[in-house]
């Protein structure tokens, strides 16, 4: 201790991550970020709305490849992340501990319960197409086949107490089956959503797929309710009274809405309620015949 | 199309008139109507009983194709959707707690019955909605009892439906549907609510809601429980009440995309589970290895069938530039052999539109495509005096900034665009809010996977269109709704999941 008490540390400029780079906020904002009790901990950037219409730019752009992957290419790329977390634990553990005011046991259980989440969700990309989708036996001459499909640009608005397990519970089963996600992070504990950019930036997965912003939830969810290139939205970190009005604002293109659910409990088994809700049925009839 | 045709079409280039000595001139052969009895007055249906409105007022229900008064039904008020709710209430706990083996066999009992009583009940529809009896005889009603059939047969097998090992009902499920196939959307909407547990109030539209007292007549002899089927009829301000009301759990609408996004910000920050079906301006896309003939069905299939007022009709046609002039042709000649008229006439492919509203609609917008520089034509064609008419019309020269190729007109209306690549005919087919249906017309398989599994659509036909399933899923992407109806995807929208 000795030693490293005469070196001084080298600090990590937090910043955004959209369409695979690090920028800071187009606004030139950032925010305090506190610990648990009031010490500071980083400058966040603040995103504005048009870091926001950015991300979903980017998170558009990288629909097209992300969604055509193989199913076996994005299960290997998700479980990469798991694989690339695993070799971070001690800092994330840190940061979580740090953010959320746990101990370091505590916070340890909850990011090794992140990395073996990412880990269950890896797994269900090359599955969910055969417990979702199916031959359907039509009375008449015809091949009909249901598959799921990724429903496109996700806003994801990640809890807001649980600031790791909690954003990977809402992250992973998004971007899984092919959806590109703008994720805004917690608002007062950004700083593990900021980290795991770096960790999704070195693991293969396209730029754009996961947009991450930091930020007031109010301000960068609002834009991203209402844009018409949004397809659906995550409403997890959103309260009751933001929800109600984001939920009125996605209506005006139908976005697929998942409300938020009163006491999450991040760590039960995860089923598949988080990736349902952001597929489409797509059913195609083939005559037969000779 | 009336094959003894005088009247010179006002529409440029007419196609040649049919002679009345070819082998499409039919006799008239009309379905008789005395199989239905259709009561001067009708109530609400609530809690097993027909009642009247509770403020008195009632609005008359008219054959489009006639403009003839049918009947006069209840316009229902808050207080008559609040009764129907508190029934439904009332009737779910019972209904519920029945083991899934009974409820199965009432439903298998209204399907039973629907297939004894469909010869009147397609007359009945035929004569409320305007459509050919062609259709209903043999589209309509058949698909209504498979429905009943298909959601039967899952009451007492939905711990196996993938929705958990006890997957529960939602409640009291208010259900909004529209005029273009009433009884066949009613049963899209009450087979699943039923079979999984649930009790309805159900809406049908203004102008089409016959059918649905007819079904709460199946009801009664079905011996269903009372309060388990409430049907009201009234216009939209009725709808507009039952999704807003708070004893509701599920909302289920059919209907436009704006009267949806109306109800998402509705049950916005409320329980209810929504489900929407709504409009879409699908692409019909013909390659240039597609057989003309086929594809030329499958196209008039597309957006002649029921007069065109199909939400997943096939409104655009984008045809590879190299065979254009083949298919249009082909197409031009088949149009002159559609019969319009009379849809209880057995012969008749086209009929009524479903009210002087939807018909100025698709005035208004046809007449926006000429005045936007789209090229007109219709088959020549002697409409009827009485009732809504509109000949089938097909537009060339269309862009995509027009309004006909953006807009749903709900109407016997083409819209022909062209496309060069099959990267271009995916483009312009994704080049929509709307994503409900599209078809593809070529003799290459490889092609048909791979385009297929690129068009943002929820239903895909592959050389043919308009083909439906209980078992298979049916439902849309972006601003066409979201939620399938249909197969075992459809108990979802009905079950605590």
């Amino acid at each position: 201790m000795s030693d490293s008490a005469a070196r001084l540390s080298v600090m990590k400029t937090y910043k955004l991550y959209v369409g695979g780079k690090f920028p800071r906020s187009e606004s030139g904002r950032v925010y305090e970020v506190t610990g648990s009790k009031e010490k500071w901990l980083a400058n966040a950037p603040l995103a504005s709305r048009k870091d926001a219409r950015d991300a979903v730019v980017a998170a558009r752009k990288a629909f097209g490849g992300w969604s055509g992957a193989t199913a076996y290419n994005r299960g290997q790329i998700l479980y990469r992340i798991a694989e690339m977390l695993e070799g971070r634990r001690d800092q994330f553990a840190a940061e979580v501990a740090a953010s959320e005011g746990l101990s370091r046991s505590k916070s340890a259980a909850q990011v090794d319960a992140a990395v073996d989440r990412w880990v269950w969700y890896a797994g269900w990309s090359d599955k969910v197409a055969q417990i979702a989708g199916g031959a359907n036996p039509v009375a008449g001459p015809f091949f009909n086949l249901s598959s799921p499909e990724p429903t496109g640009v996700v806003a994801v608005l990640a809890p807001q107490e649980s600031s790791f397990l909690g954003l990977v519970s809402v992250l992973a089963p998004v971007i899984v089956m092919g959806n590109t996600a703008v994720l805004v992070a917690s608002e007062d504990r950004p700083l593990p959503a900021l980290s795991l950019a770096e960790v999704l930036a070195t693991s293969d997965l396209p730029g754009g797929v996961v947009n991450v912003l930091s930020g007031r939830t109010a301000e960068i969810a609002a834009p991203l309710a209402a844009h018409q290139d949004v397809n659906a939205i995550d409403l997890a970190g959103a309260g009751e009274a933001l929800a109600k009005e984001l939920e009125i604002a996605a209506a005006d293109n139908l976005k697929r809405t998942l409300r938020p659910s009163s006491a999450p409990d991040w760590a039960a088994d995860p089923g598949t309620g988080r990736l349902m809700p952001f597929l489409e049925t797509k059913t195609v009839w083939h005559p037969m015949g000779m | 199309m009336a094959s003894d045709t005088t009247q010179p079409h006002p529409h440029p280039h007419p196609a040649p008139e049919p002679d009345p000595f070819s082998p499409f001139a039919y006799a008239p052969a009309p379905e008789s109507r005395a199989i239905v009895d259709i009561a001067p007055s009708y109530g609400h249906f609530i809690d097993g009983e027909f009642r009247e409105a509770s403020d008195g007022r009632v609005f008359k229900t008219i054959a489009p194709a006639s403009e003839e008064v049918l009947s006069e039904v209840a316009q229902a008020s808050t207080e008559d959707v609040d009764a129907a709710v508190r029934a439904a209430r009332k009737a779910f706990t019972g209904w519920a707690a029945l083991p899934g083996s009974e409820r199965a066999k009432y439903l298998f009992r209204i399907a039973r019955i629907i297939q004894e009583r469909s010869r009147e009940l397609a007359v009945l529809e035929t004569l409320d909605n305007g459509k050919p009896i062609r259709e209903t005889r043999d589209a309509d009603l058949p698909l209504v009892a498979a429905h009943f059939f298909y959601y039967a047969g899952w009451a007492d097998k939905l711990p196996y439906a993938g929705y958990g090992a006890d997957p529960r009902p939602l409640g009291v499920a208010g259900q909004v549907i529209p005029w273009n196939f009433p009884l066949m959307m009613l049963a899209w909407k009450i087979a699943p609510a039923l079979a999984t547990g649930n009790t309805v109030v159900l809406k049908p539209a203004e102008t089409t809601p016959l059918s649905a007292l007819f079904f709460a007549d199946i009801c009664r002899q079905a011996g269903l429980p009372k309060g388990v089927v409430n049907i009201i009829t009234g216009d939209g301000s009725s709808g507009a009440a039952l999704v807003e009301h708070e004893g509701v759990d599920k909302v289920a609408f059919t209907g436009s995309t704006a009267v949806g996004k109306m109800i998402a910000r509705t049950v916005a920050g409320t329980r209810k589970k929504l489900t929407l079906e709504l409009g879409g301006k699908g692409a019909n896309i013909v390659f240039d290895d597609a057989p003309v003939d086929q594809a030329v069905e499958g196209i008039v299939n597309g957006i002649y069938f029921n007069q065109g007022q199909v939400c997943c009709a096939g409104s655009r046609l984008l045809v590879q530039e190299s065979v254009q002039e083949e298919v249009l042709d082909a197409l031009k000649r088949r149009l002159t052999t559609l019969r319009v008229g009379d849809p209880l006439d057995k012969n008749t492919d086209v009929g009524a539109i479903n009210s002087a509203a939807q018909l100025a609609r698709i005035t208004e917008l046809t007449e926006a495509g000429e005045a936007e520089g789209a090229e007109r034509w219709s088959p020549s064609c002697e409409l009827p005096t009485a009732g809504y008419w509109f000949a089938p019309t097909v537009f060339t020269n269309v862009t995509q900034a027009h309004r006909i190729a953006r807009e749903e007109i709900f109407g016997p209306v083409l819209s022909v665009l062209s496309f060069r690549t099959p990267d271009e005919a995916v483009a312009k087919a994704n080049n929509t809010p709307y994503g409900l249906s599209a078809g593809i017309w070529t003799e290459k398989g490889s092609r048909i996977l791979q385009v297929a599994q690129q068009l943002r659509a929820g239903v895909v036909w592959s050389n043919t269109f308009n083909k439906f399933d209980p078992t298979s899923p049916f439902g849309g992407y972006q601003e066409s709704g979201f939620g399938r109806e249909g197969g075992r995807h459809g108990l979802e929208a009905y079950l605590d999941v």
